[in-house]
């Protein structure tokens, strides 16, 4: 029970990195490798948000002076302040690799990886 | 001020690369590009001073103290590396007209030259930081920056090698990113002096080691395939191929350089030598891949028809010998595979600009298209001969001074057989080296096209890398001693 | 002028040269008549390159003759290893031999390469100075790296000669050359001579008595001693002899020099100089290190002198009888004893001189009289009775007969083996004479002996006895006789070659 209970968000990130990287590897369609690509930084972001939350923890602002008794806990905020970052990586990622589609798209006329794959084959250069 | 450079080396590129787009004009954002980088290489030769003749840098982002605030930390290692980064960039980046293989519209040029400078800042922010999470954001600004610089190459396969690199790059640094949250979430730090403690005593106590190892692996993992470790190479060849060829220098010299120095950080820096090597064994992993990586691809690259592709496949051969140095695990080993990171450096960008040369002149990477040139662009090819007796390792070039410190090393680890390997491989590249010689100068050259030798503009930073792969090859003082003080820091590191 | 000074200049001089001639000769067209001047010029640069740096190698001759070691230290390159210099004797002597022949050479050079047509001459003769330069780099090395530095440079910078008429059999030939040097220097010698630092510390120096004593024994050192001996591939050591034969097919001058006299002494002056200053010849002859070597070398003499029996072209006959040759040095270096190590030493001079005189000859009959193989050589000593005459001074001295200096050199390696107690090795030497006397003496007797006959070359086309051909260029026949009379000189000076040698056997 435990392990589903305590350690079920992780077994989630798991799911979603391997369907992630999954898609990376099997669909030749470019912009499903982007999706792809994405579903895995996702899960790595579950990953990060998921520790920072410690269990009773409360919002990390700071409690004024006066208030309950005792020491407050608070979640931690830096795992978010990272995640920030690398949401901010991944949309970089994929703004770039979208970019990198559609000149794709444009060179070859398709973007489906087996097709590139061929064309270039049979290209004599 | 010079005790805020580490951080200027940083935010000076970084600055630059939004005012050369606001520039809009592609010479002036050329000169800034070279102002900035030559600027940079003055304060890393300054911060390597400082670092080599007293005491290690810790500069605190913004005043916050360490381990809370993001530490930049700067010792012989990283000095050493921040030079070599400086270095290519200095040279490649004033490297003549514009290559016709730069598919950029010359009123576009600023936007290259901003690609251009954030990679070089990406690249300096990972040499010098010493927070592990900044290390992925730099190293994420300096890929993508990458990716967009190859994909400006000639043709469409630049844009597919672009993309694979994409993909493969993003995966490398998400495997980064989990295990740097791994080990965040066992030790509560992201600073790199305080995870070696902390990790240390993880290691020590055996406690929670399942989920140190799986960073470790992650971690690892993710660092080699920036760094193209055989079988995690793939994307290396195409990307440098089909990238334009001052591009490739500049991959080619910095971008595994910076990755194999992360990877050393990792190991040495924070997991320590007994954990990595004790109780992991990491080289009985590590050392089969490096001598496949050094054979298979040797031999890869003497089956190729294109050049770029022959010094792709070379560069993760030589890459192989880096991280055999690394798994000796011993003091002449590291100096080695450190030493190498300098030497390969020259070596593989004076040889990527030959070919920027060539194909100046030719507009062609083709081995068969080269025939005869050896005649009617002496100055050029008389490189190419010099760039390839360092790789050979001939004595007297910088190839042979690492080669000469890795076998020792192997030697020293009690490694017989693989210093005799180490040997035989630098044997292929006499085979792919005096191949291209024999095209260039037993065969005819085409009588319909009249080809001159390269410019200057194109020729001297040529020769600026090339003879430093022989002025470095004999005058060995400097470079072998920060080499050193660097591998003894890495060993020294096991508090 | 102080010792390292005098070193820096010696060794610089040939570079010079170099130097001159590439910029003299870069408006130089070897076709065209009207560069016949600038030619001229260029061609003068190489000889007063070659005798400057002869007068140099004398005066520091004079300096070793009385016990000084003249040295130059210029970079610390690796740990402990240094880019460094030191005259000792059996340097001296091969600085002596390849500085000395080189002044020849060029005159010989230039008949030849004008008589032959030839062009590129600039690169050839800028490559044959840096060769020089790098002999006498090897010969002044301190230590193994720096031998090991100017060894490679040796190769590298004789690879252009060998290979310079440019055709799909010198691009071939080149491939041998350099593949087998390149092979046994870098997986054998380079292997060696980390091992050796490996095991004394880093201690890469050339000192008397040896540096391996107390350091290493038993398997370790047989196998060093392998390495060693293999990985000199210059010394031509049988199965990595392939590379001479093939560098044949380079002009005349440059088998001449390079592979009769710099390159190949090169090698074994390499193999004498390991065994006497990094093995040391008490320790092996106290671990019975080499006694397999000697088996190897006597091989190799025998074998190759019985190849050259069957060859009809003279070159190759001549680059068998090279093979041969070397054998001698290196079985003295593996006898180790005091007397097989002075004959051994003493033999870089004699054969040098004696080969040089055979390749000239071979060169001057390719460029005047056409002929290539033995068997088309009937009747030359009539036309061509100073080129013959010297061909015969020179076969005695290959032979091995009074009043050649090879007799010297000769007896006392057979004093070396007697010395050992292997009377078998006095049996080969005895043995090889009589096989170079088969291979030598015909081509005299045809020569001289026989009328001109018609003859078939390989392409089947006929040529008629030929009558109308002569001496040729003095500047080719000049220097063959003098190095034929160098052959006798030697004889007489074999006192002090000896002499000379004398003080590399005092260990510390």
């Amino acid at each position: 029970m435990n392990a589903i209970t305590e350690h079920g968000v992780y077994w989630l990130c798991i799911a979603l990195m391997m369907t992630g990287l999954y898609i990376v590897i099997s669909r030749d369609h470019l912009v499903k490798k982007i999706m792809g690509l994405n579903i895995f930084q996702v899960s790595v972001i579950m990953l990060y948000v998921t520790m920072a939350k410690i269990s009773g923890g409360t919002a990390p602002i700071l409690q004024a002076q006066g208030s309950e008794s005792g020491e407050a806990v608070y979640s931690n905020p830096l795992p978010h302040v990272l995640m920030l970052t690398a949401i901010v990586v991944g949309v970089a990622t994929t703004a770039l690799g979208l970019a990198l589609v559609v000149r794709i798209q444009l060179a070859y006329g398709t973007v489906e990886e087996d097709e590139i794959v061929r064309m270039d084959r049979e290209d004599p250069e | 001020m010079s005790e805020h450079y580490p951080v200027l080396l940083v935010v000076l590129p970084l600055l630059a690369a939004p005012i050369c787009l606001l520039l809009r004009h592609g010479t002036a954002s050329r000169i800034l590009a070279v102002l900035v980088a030559w600027t940079c290489l003055a304060m890393a030769l300054e911060v390597l001073n400082q670092v080599t003749s007293g005491e290690n840098i810790s500069y605190m982002l913004g005043g916050w103290a360490a381990p809370y605030g993001i530490e930049y930390r700067v010792d012989a290692l990283n000095a050493y590396l921040l030079v070599i980064v400086s270095v290519i960039a200095s040279v490649v980046l004033p490297f003549g007209e514009t290559s016709s293989d730069l598919t950029v519209r010359t009123g576009s040029l600023y936007l290259y030259h901003a690609a251009f400078l954030l990679c070089f800042c990406g690249l300096m922010g990972i040499a010098v930081t010493g927070d592990l999470f900044n290390v992925f954001v730099f190293l994420e600004v300096s890929s993508l920056a990458s990716y967009a610089l190859i994909g400006l190459g000639k043709g469409r396969r630049a844009l597919r090698a672009a993309f694979s690199y994409l993909v493969m790059g993003t995966i490398g640094g998400t495997f980064f990113l989990i295990g740097v949250g791994l080990l965040y979430q066992k030790t509560g730090t992201l600073n790199m002096a305080d995870l070696a403690v902390r990790v240390r005593e993880l290691t020590d106590a055996g406690v929670g080691l399942r989920s140190v190892i799986a960073a470790f692996a992650f971690l690892v993992t993710g660092v080699s395939i920036k760094l193209a470790v055989f079988p995690l190479h793939q994307w290396l060849p195409n990307a440098y191929t089909h990238a334009p060829a001052k591009v490739s220098a500049f991959l080619a010299a910095t971008a595994t350089k910076v990755s194999f120095y992360l990877l050393l950080r990792v190991l040495f820096g924070i997991f320590g030598a007994a954990f990595v090597f004790g109780t992991l064994r990491l080289h009985v992993l590590l050392v089969p891949l490096s001598i496949l990586a050094m054979f298979s691809c040797s031999l890869a690259a003497i089956y190729q028809r294109d050049i770029k592709r022959m010094l792709a496949y070379s560069s993760i051969a030589q890459i192989g010998y880096m991280t055999l140095g690394l798994s000796t695990n011993t003091e002449l080993g590291l100096t080695g595979s450190i030493a190498h990171l300098f030497n390969h450096a020259l070596t593989k960008g004076g040889l990527f600009l030959v070919v920027a040369c060539v194909a100046f002149r030719l507009q062609s990477t083709k081995l068969e298209d080269w025939s005869g040139i050896g005649r009617r662009m002496p100055w050029t090819m008389a490189a190419f001969v010099v760039g390839g007796l360092s790789l050979i390792g001939v004595p007297g070039t910088v190839g042979f001074v690492s080669k000469w410190y890795l076998v020792l090393g192997a030697l020293d680890a009690e490694w017989l057989p693989v210093a005799i390997l180490i040997l035989f491989s630098s044997l292929l590249a006499v085979v792919y080296v005096w191949r291209v010689v024999e095209i260039a100068w037993f065969r005819e050259p085409p009588d319909d096209v009249e080809i001159k030798d390269a410019p200057l503009s194109l020729l001297l930073p040529t020769w600026i890398l090339i003879g430093g792969t022989v002025f470095f090859g004999l005058y060995t003082e400097i470079t072998i001693e920060v080499a050193r003080k660097a591998a003894g820091l890495l060993l020294g590191v096991a508090p | 002028m102080t010792p390292d000074v005098l070193i820096a200049l010696t060794l610089v001089a040939p570079l010079v040269g170099a130097i001159a001639v590439a910029i003299i000769g870069r408006k130089v067209d070897d076709a065209d008549p009207a560069s016949r001047p600038a030619a001229n010029l260029r061609d003068g640069a190489t000889v007063v390159a070659s005798l400057v740096t002869f007068g140099l190698v004398l005066n520091i001759l004079q300096l070793v003759q009385g016990g000084a070691r003249p040295s130059l230290e210029l970079l610390e390159v690796f740990h402990g290893v240094h880019l460094a210099f030191e005259v000792e004797p059996l340097g001296m002597l091969f600085a002596l031999v390849a500085a000395g022949l080189w002044i020849p050479t060029s005159i010989y050079a230039f008949g030849y390469m004008r008589g032959h047509h030839e062009i590129n001459q600039t690169r050839f003769f800028v490559c044959f100075a840096v060769a020089i330069f790098a002999a006498l780099g090897i010969a002044f090395a301190r230590n193994l790296f720096t031998l090991f530095l100017f060894y490679e440079l040796l190769t590298f910078s004789t690879y252009p000669l060998v290979t310079h008429a440019g055709t799909e059999k010198a691009k071939r030939a080149g491939r041998v050359y350099l593949g087998v040097l390149v092979f046994t220097s870098v997986a054998f010698f380079l292997c060696a001579i980390l091992l050796t630092a490996h095991y004394t510390g880093g201690d890469l120096e050339f000192t008397p008595g040896g540096i391996l004593e107390g350091k290493v024994e038993g398997t370790p050192v047989f196998v060093l001693l392998a390495l060693f001996s293999f990985g000199v591939g210059k010394a031509a050591l049988m199965p990595f002899h392939r590379w001479l034969p093939n560098a044949m097919v380079a002009p005349t001058p440059v088998s001449a020099l390079l592979h009769a006299v710099a390159v190949v002494k090169a090698g074994v002056f390499t193999v004498l100089k390991i065994v006497v200053y990094v093995f040391g010849i008490d320790f092996l002859q106290a671990g019975d290190y080499s006694v397999w070597l000697c088996w190897v070398a006597a091989f190799t003499l025998l074998a190759s002198s019985m190849v050259a029996l069957t060859k009809d072209n003279l070159k190759a006959r001549l680059a068998y009888s090279t093979i041969s040759q070397l054998s001698y040095i290196v079985l003295g270096a593996a006898l180790a004893t005091h007397h097989s190590i002075l004959g051994g030493g003493m033999h870089i001079a004699m054969h040098a001189m004696g080969k040089i005189t055979l390749f000239f000859c071979a060169g001057s009959i390719i460029v005047f009289a056409h002929k290539t193989h033995v068997s088309t050589m009937d009747g030359i000593g009539r036309r061509m009775p100073w080129t013959m005459g010297a061909f015969f001074l020179g076969s005695l001295c290959i032979i091995g007969l009074p009043p050649m200096g090879s007799s010297w050199s000769k007896w006392f390696l057979a004093l070396g083996a007697a010395e050992t107690g292997q009377w078998v090795f006095i049996a080969v030497l005895m043995l090889s004479s009589l096989l170079s006397i088969g291979y030598l003496m015909p081509i005299v007797g045809r020569a001289f002996f026989r009328p001109p006959k018609a003859w078939t070359d390989e392409d089947g086309k006929e040529h008629v006895a030929q009558t109308e051909y002569s001496e040729g260029s003095p500047l080719c026949t000049v220097p063959l006789c003098l190095t034929a009379a160098g052959c006798v000189a030697l004889f007489v000076w074999g006192g002090a070659l000896r002499d000379l040698l004398l003080p590399i056997l005092e260990t510390r």
